[in-house]
């Protein structure tokens, strides 16, 4: 991690639908290489506060900046320089293992010598020579996350967005993955991780956890189980959640 | 008690269980554990008569899951992992068509839902297709248990569901239980394991354990330590080209480590990791969570 390099930050964004608050005052930074976690119930305003991120939604108020990008006015640079990762769809099951890797390398403007290149390289990194031309729907899940989380930096991103991204994997599966996200955020991607899971979460180096739309808490996982005098970050996200 | 003996279900060429042998008590609180592709749910299916087994056979509380399919149905209560609601109906109506379907009525068995169906009766008259995922798990769990069922089945009811709510569902499970309901449940939440009273780890259509949570983590084989510094991307790399070091998965904010020998001590480990220029480094010894079971259960399968 790189504490002197500034991969996202927000500086009072607010955002309302209507009279409705969904975002109110938020306010973070985070590093470059950092793992951050960005926690919070159903409906606690995390989708609102990423899309705006992402630059697919303008906010009502504040300053934000993206990989060094202004979310008002910069919008299709944020997006070129962002990946993007959920458990519950990233890939095409009817395409295969190459023609995923073409086509999202493709969407990202990497030209064919690099998709070429890159896709040579990403295959063999994962031992999926074999399976090339398997359609996607074929693989085991824990063969199709680790290639959607590759694909998801293949275009050397700033920053990565995960979604719930280890959810209903085996135990192995998952902490090989976790492997890999240690390693892309060791290469200098910032890795941006919403989730339901509180051991998720203590994977992350900082999370902050919102309720009702304001950031209630944030810093490292054993600071905060600490500071809330509690056993593990589930029981955090609880007595902050509940109030 | 569901007694489940010799059990193998196929689709096509894919064996989804193989040789399933469980015995479930009356009134106990049961868990599948296991990730995606376990076999989970196709054991519930069968559970609940809409499956024919391959081999083998499953009584529920002495009824045959073929023999005496109807009767089962009207005893067990299934909350399929998908959302089983009627989404153009109303909170109100999903539960009075289950109950009818039953030839029930909310009324006569509103006491064994009240806690449940309170949480939600202020939205009574809302589609069901508007609740939010807690709301929705609260009215499914009401449906199913609507007509009084002797055995409940809830195939990844926490599934995508918040860390609050998440807690309120257990919680309601354990009152549910009191009254008497033999309950299975499953999960793909290693975590979750601990709140049931007894589990069965399953993976790849086999079950790897079954026991108390309690004595799985007990009987963990090996003594486990928990390791941390400053950098965790460079720790785990040490660790793993470490030759002392048997196992290390990271666990969060620590990585979990099993020594080549059972007498290595915590002092060496840390004293090597020092001499690999790790700062603050933290080894303490720890107690196997049922993950730590898990792996090291995978491990051995697949050795």
């Amino acid at each position: 991690m790189d504490t002197n390099t500034i991969a996202i930050k927000a500086v009072d964004l607010n955002k309302k639908f209507g009279s409705f608050s969904a975002n109110k005052d938020l306010n973070f930074e985070v590093f470059k290489g950092e793992i951050f976690g960005f926690l919070g119930a159903n409906g606690a305003g995390k989708t609102t506060a990423i899309k705006i991120i992402c630059g697919l939604s303008k906010p009502t108020s504040g300053d934000i900046t993206v990989a060094g990008f202004d979310v008002y006015a910069e919008t299709e640079k944020i997006k070129k320089n962002i990946g993007y990762m959920s458990q519950k769809f990233s890939l095409y099951d009817d395409l295969t293992v190459w023609e995923n890797i073409r086509f999202y390398a493709g969407i990202y403007g990497m030209s064919k010598k690099e998709i070429k290149e890159e896709a040579d390289k990403l295959i063999d990194k994962l031992g999926l020579e074999h399976a090339r031309n398997k359609l996607i729907g074929s693989l085991p899940l824990g063969w199709k996350q680790k290639l959607a989380f590759s694909i998801a930096i293949i275009h050397k991103p700033a920053i990565v967005f995960l979604d719930e991204p280890t959810g209903g994997v085996d135990p192995i599966t998952r902490l090989q993955f976790w492997e890999m996200i240690y390693a892309a955020a060791n290469d200098g991607i910032t890795v941006f991780v919403t989730t339901h899971y509180m051991d998720e979460a203590e994977y992350c180096d900082r999370l902050s956890i919102m309720v009702a739309g304001e950031i209630k808490a944030i810093g490292k996982p054993l600071g905060l189980i600490n500071e809330y005098k509690a056993k593990d970050m589930d029981e955090v996200f609880v007595k902050l959640a509940r109030g | 008690m569901i007694s489940i003996q010799n059990i193998s279900k196929n689709f096509g060429d894919v064996s989804a269980l193989r040789d399933i042998n469980l015995e479930i008590k009356d009134g106990e609180l049961f868990g599948l554990i296991g990730p995606d592709g376990a076999g989970k749910s196709t054991l519930m299916r069968l559970m609940t008569t809409l499956y024919v087994p391959n081999q083998g056979q499953i009584t529920m509380n002495s009824r045959h899951t073929v023999k005496d399919y109807k009767a089962i149905r009207n005893h067990v209560g299934y909350m399929p992992g998908k959302f089983s609601l009627y989404q153009d109906l109303s909170v109100e109506e999903n539960l009075a068509f289950y109950a009818s379907v039953f030839g029930s009525t909310i009324e006569d068995n509103y006491d064994l839902v009240k806690d449940v169906y309170e949480q939600i009766a202020p939205f009574k008259k809302r589609l069901a297709g508007r609740l939010s995922g807690g709301m929705k798990q609260k009215l499914a769990l009401s449906c199913a248990l609507i007509h009084r069922p002797e055995i409940l089945i809830l195939d990844e009811p926490t599934t995508g569901v918040d860390a609050v709510s998440r807690k309120e569902f257990w919680e309601m499970l354990k009152k549910v239980q009191k009254t008497g309901i033999t309950i299975v449940v499953s999960t793909p939440y290693m975590d979750e394991a601990s709140l049931c009273d007894r589990v069965a780890l399953m993976q790849k259509g086999e079950v790897l354990k079954v026991d108390t949570p309690e004595a799985i983590m007990k009987s963990f084989p090996k003594k486990l330590f928990a390791v941390k510094s400053e950098n965790q991307y460079a720790l785990l790399n040490d660790l793993k080209s470490n030759e002392h070091v048997y196992s290390v998965f990271t666990f969060g904010q620590y990585m979990h480590v099993t020594l080549v020998d059972e007498n290595g001590n915590m002092e060496d480990l840390s004293a090597s990791l020092q001499e690999n220029g790790h700062e603050e480094v933290e080894v303490k010894q720890t107690d196997a969570g049922i993950e730590d079971m898990f792996m090291y259960l995978m491990n051995l399968e697949n050795e």
